[in-house]
């Protein structure tokens, strides 16, 4: 399955736009994510090891808060989208 | 760093501003990075602002908008090198919601003020750092 990588976290996966990954859980897809490009640990996942708030993930076009969460499966043909948040207002 | 726009996409992303006044309009850039870190725009596509409970000072752009976006985007050998939106009666500098609420480094944000319903000054910043770390530098945009 194919994890698309949002600009902001390129340099810390090879610069690459796109990452093949076996299929399996969410979870097992960042597992081994994170296990060939350690940096990209920090940029997902704060300290307690829990997603990052801001961080979106999106299974083909299911995010999957609505799915199964890191138990979402993700098939070999399947497209895993890391969508940073984009928001912001001229109230301070 | 630069960041490089047509005139005809200028327009747009003020004009995009004038009509949603006095809401926040809200939109992603697409093109390309230079090899010195400057960006090309090459399509702006309008978004919709989720934030109905507070359009007139908030935007928030749909995740799953943003999934479709990316997918055009790779489509056409492009990449998401910024966003934009408006700041209805506010200035064209970024407050501390928009740093607070920006996550993609490297990327510019274009903020247009729009005073009384008509665009007023453009500016864009560029994302660096992270966490408590990040900060907007401004950013020169060239209209090409």
């Amino acid at each position: 399955m194919k994890i698309l990588i949002p600009t902001p976290l390129r340099p810390y996966a090879g610069k690459q736009a796109s990452v093949e990954i076996p299929a399996g859980s969410v979870d097992e897809v960042l597992r081994e994510l994170t296990s060939r490009y350690p940096d990209l640990r920090q940029q997902l996942f704060s300290d307690d090891g829990k997603l990052r708030r801001f961080v979106n993930l999106y299974v083909n076009d299911e995010d999957i808060r609505y799915l199964q969460n890191e138990n979402t499966p993700v098939g070999p043909n399947d497209t895993l989208s890391i969508i940073p948040s984009v928001a912001g207002g001229c109230l301070n | 760093m630069t960041l490089s726009l047509t005139k005809s996409q200028w327009t747009d992303l003020r004009k995009h501003g004038e009509e949603t006044f006095p809401h926040e309009c809200c939109g992603v850039l697409l093109g390309k990075f230079e090899e010195d870190g400057s960006k090309v725009v090459q399509a702006t596509v309008r978004c919709t602002n989720q934030r109905s409970d507070s359009p007139h000072n908030r935007y928030f752009i749909d995740p799953k908008e943003l999934v479709r976006i990316q997918r055009q985007a790779r489509e056409h050998d492009q990449e998401i090198v910024g966003f934009y939106h408006s700041h209805p009666q506010h200035p064209a500098r970024w407050s501390k919601t928009d740093l607070e609420e920006a996550h993609w480094t490297s990327c510019s944000y274009v903020i247009t003020s729009v005073m009384d319903g008509t665009a007023t000054d453009t500016n864009s910043f560029e994302l660096a750092g992270m966490d408590d770390n990040k900060s907007f530098h401004n950013e020169e945009i060239k209209i090409l």
